[in-house]
């Protein structure tokens, strides 16, 4: 298995024992608003490290998923909205006009809570970042299947069939796929946006164990709401409440004692 | 009592909705009305074909029906019917129409005949029924073959009817002969010679070329001679051997069998001889050239040219509405201009047809066409190229009246994709475009040929506009042929619906020409439901692959 995993990425790390660096990702007096008068995040401040799981939680319409969404710059889409402050990932700041979106979102992956297998062959759908990319070359495409669907844990499931429609797939299959998919092109970060809420608790362990393994590779930033899950999986924990980033620490830190009361009635359950 | 007793629910099941039946009603009427047009037209347009008997009829004394003064006629049954006479006391007689052929002999092809005045019907084997390539049908007797030889052949001989079936082949094949000579070799002489009048304006002054030219032009003259000549050597030996033949009334005719194309005795046949010569018959319909001011013949190339004309139009109206509907739904910023184009666009289905002909006449006929002509063609001037009807102007006609329905059904199409692909494409580092082309478009192929579908519906079945820019009684030459470019786009070509309008109101013998309107009106029907089984089996197809999964 873990030969599997050996690739260029992994070979670049620096010094740390957990990763990279650890500002990774530095979001800086971050505010975000919908429209003019619907503020939905609040002077974000944190850092992510490098090759880390970091989870965000927090009840619904905190706006841990339009920080996500900032990430990559998937909210562009919608018409009307603006932002203050700034996100540097890798040390360039995302917002920079000489920025091509499209690059950014190479190398910034996601995955949605909803998996969304394009209505072609498996195959396909894993090389398609590759191919509007630009890169067609059959044995190089060949190669990055078999790897990214080992890595995804879906290669001795679907070897045989590669090339039938990727829509013949179960839930957490076309999840693990829409992993395949996202580390096909070797991004930097790889966001989740509640990738599990939709699928049964076996193909959960599966994707749970995944992202264990991914972040050997890649840095990853989870959204979720379910706390065992921030648990097991995540190196850190960032709680969001009504816009505004609460607390972030180590997860089992985190979850064995909160800084905050917000945080604490929330992960035992007391509103959320 | 329980409060779910049966008398209860019995009581709500009587009642029933009476919405539901009343719109169940009105959709029932609809499919009647369309199932009862179909079968009209199916069965008139099917027993037009059927080789049916021939009665011979003997008339009471004084009977207005006879013809030539004669007590006899002969032919099939086209009509029974009930028809109230005139006056006071209207009586309600019954009479049949017949078929009686021979036009030239009785100057009219049918005859009403009352049954009061059918003195004796009889079904004579002997009788004979032959196409001819003038005057409609022979019906009659033969009597004697009359041979080139001087030799005679009596139609009780037992020679007869294998040299006259010999004979007629003949004639066949050297009617083709003739055809190829003149259409297809004598053509091309007359492009050559065309060609060389094309030059002569630059060779004034040349002497060496001018010579060139003069020599050039007199080898082709001699060669058309030589197959004038030879074509004309055939044509007589179609008239050398002549039939006999006395006609029910009892006049005696003759024809050169050349005149001939097929004959049989209807009353002779049996079921399966019956079923094989309406296939053929069928057959010869669809497959063969219009004759006699398109009242008789097949209706070849009207098929081909409303096919030719559909196809043109479809391959014009698609990328033109597709690439019409993204920039609406996926590019432009939805407001007041797009809401308005969008109306626009709608409103642009419901403009009258004849208005998109007009339109067509004036700009792409006489403005396109002509700034063609005098750009391109402008030796040819002043015979216009394109600057006259032809398919092609037809086609970008129709392209333009079929052009909302395909931007109406794409828009929807690329609507229905979910958000979800298309975010999932645009995560994935894709570029609009490359989210557009390689993911919505393919998603949307079923809607947007089901707009193609609506679209080919509504132009193959379009006349009104055609007549303006392009379809003509008579087209001798197709669209597509083997003579270089192949596609000739500025011909002019026939079509089946303009064909119905000309059968049915322009012909001289409207009662002679119904069969073929019924025929022709079903064929029409035919092609559309033809062309759009083939774009719904493709619609079909990509449904399967596109088909949206579970999640």
């Amino acid at each position: 298995m873990t030969t599997d995993l050996e690739n260029p990425i992994t070979e670049k790390t620096s010094g740390s024992p957990q990763g990279g660096q650890s500002d990774f990702i530095k979001v800086k007096d971050f505010s975000f608003n919908y429209t003019p008068d619907v503020r939905v995040l609040k002077g974000i401040n944190m850092s992510i490290p490098e090759k880390q799981v970091t989870a965000f939680i927090g009840p619904s319409g905190c706006g841990k998923t339009t920080l996500l969404r900032n990430f990559n710059r998937m909210n562009d889409l919608i018409p009307g909205i603006s932002h203050e402050g700034t996100i540097h990932i890798d040390g360039q700041d995302i917002f920079d006009r000489k920025l091509e979106v499209i690059s950014l979102r190479k190398r910034i992956r996601m995955i949605f809570q909803k998996p969304n297998p394009f209505p072609k062959s498996i195959y396909e759908n894993v090389v398609y970042s590759l191919r509007v990319s630009g890169r067609n070359n059959k044995a190089m495409l060949d190669e990055v299947v078999e790897t990214s669907l080992k890595d995804a844990a879906l290669w001795d499931e679907v070897k045989d069939r590669l090339h039938d429609s990727a829509l013949g797939l179960s839930g957490g299959q076309t999840q693990r796929l829409s992993i395949a998919h996202a580390i096909a092109n070797k991004p930097q970060v790889i966001l989740m946006d509640e990738p599990c809420s939709a699928l049964d608790p076996i193909s959960t362990a599966k994707v749970e164990d995944l992202i264990c393994k991914l972040k050997e590779q890649f840095t990853v930033i989870i959204v979720t709401h379910n706390m065992q899950q921030a648990t097991r999986v995540s190196d850190q924990t960032a709680y969001f409440y009504l816009g505004k980033m609460i607390e972030m620490k180590d997860t089992k830190e985190l979850f064995r004692s909160p800084d905050c009361e917000e945080t604490e009635r929330y992960i035992s359950g007391k509103f959320g | 009592m329980t409060p779910f007793s049966d008398s209860k629910t019995s009581k709500r099941k009587g009642r029933g909705e009476p919405m539901v039946w009343f719109s169940a009603m009105w959709l029932g009427f609809g499919m009647l009305m369309i199932i009862v047009l179909l079968s009209i037209i199916v069965k008139n347009g099917l027993t037009s074909f059927w080789p049916s008997p021939v009665v011979q009829v003997e008339l009471v004394e004084n009977s207005e029906a006879g013809l030539k003064n004669s007590s006899t006629l002969a032919g099939d049954v086209r009509k029974e019917q009930v028809r109230t006479t005139a006056g006071e006391s209207g009586e309600d007689v019954h009479e049949i129409q017949l078929f009686i052929g021979n036009r030239e002999a009785y100057n009219t092809a049918f005859r009403f005949v009352m049954e009061s005045d059918i003195a004796e019907k009889s079904f004579p084997k002997g009788i004979m029924r032959a196409e001819r390539l003038e005057y409609g049908d022979m019906i009659g007797y033969p009597v004697r073959l009359e041979l080139s030889g001087g030799e005679t052949i009596s139609a009780t001989d037992e020679k007869f009817a294998a040299t006259f079936s010999k004979i007629v082949k003949e004639g066949n094949h050297r009617r083709d002969e003739i055809e190829h000579i003149e259409k297809d070799l004598i053509g091309k002489i007359n492009r050559s010679m065309e060609a060389i009048k094309m030059k002569r304006p630059r060779s004034e002054g040349d002497e060496a070329l001018n010579k060139e030219l003069d020599q050039k032009q007199a080898e082709l003259q001699a060669e058309y001679e030589e197959l004038a000549k030879e074509a004309k050597e055939m044509r007589d030996l179609q008239t050398v051997n002549t039939l006999f033949y006395t006609i029910p009334t009892g006049e005696e005719r003759s024809i050169g069998t050349g005149n001939l194309i097929d004959y049989y005795y209807p009353n002779q046949l049996n079921v399966f001889q019956r079923v094989g010569r309406f296939f053929a018959r069928i057959g010869h319909f669809v497959t063969e050239d219009p004759r006699e001011a398109n009242t008789e013949g097949g209706i070849f190339p009207a098929i081909f040219g409303t096919f030719v004309m559909t196809i043109l139009m479809s391959i014009v109206v698609v990328p033109f509405g597709v690439l019409a509907a993204i920039y609406l739904r996926e590019y432009a910023k939805q407001g007041p201009i797009v809401r308005a184009v969008r109306i626009a666009v709608n409103n642009l289905a419901g403009v009258p047809s004849i208005v998109f002909g007009v339109f067509g006449l004036g700009f792409f006929v006489y403005f396109m066409g002509g700034s063609i002509d005098s750009l391109l063609f402008s030796d040819r001037l002043p015979t216009p190229t394109f600057g006259t009807g032809g398919v092609l102007w037809a086609a970008l006609t129709l392209a333009l009246m079929t052009v909302p329905v395909v931007i109406v059904s794409t828009e929807e199409a690329l609507v229905a994709v979910p958000r979800g692909v298309r975010e999932a494409s645009l995560a994935a580092g894709a570029s609009k475009w490359q989210t557009i082309q390689r993911i919505v478009l393919p998603a949307s192929l079923p809607g947007i040929i089901t707009g193609l579908i609506l679209a080919m519906a509504r132009g193959a079945g379009e006349v009104a506009p055609l007549m303006l820019v392009g379809v003509v009684k008579l087209a001798p030459t197709l669209p597509l042929d083997t003579i270089a470019p192949f596609i000739h786009m500025e011909r002019k070509f026939m079509h089946l619906g303009f064909h119905i309008y000309d059968l049915g109101f322009q012909s001289p013998d409207s009662e002679a020409a119904k069969p073929m309107v019924f025929a022709t009106t079903l064929l029409l029907i035919g092609l559309v439901i033809a062309l759009n089984g083939f774009a719904i089996l493709i619609r079909e197809r990509l449904r399967r692959k596109y088909k949206t999964g579970a999640f």
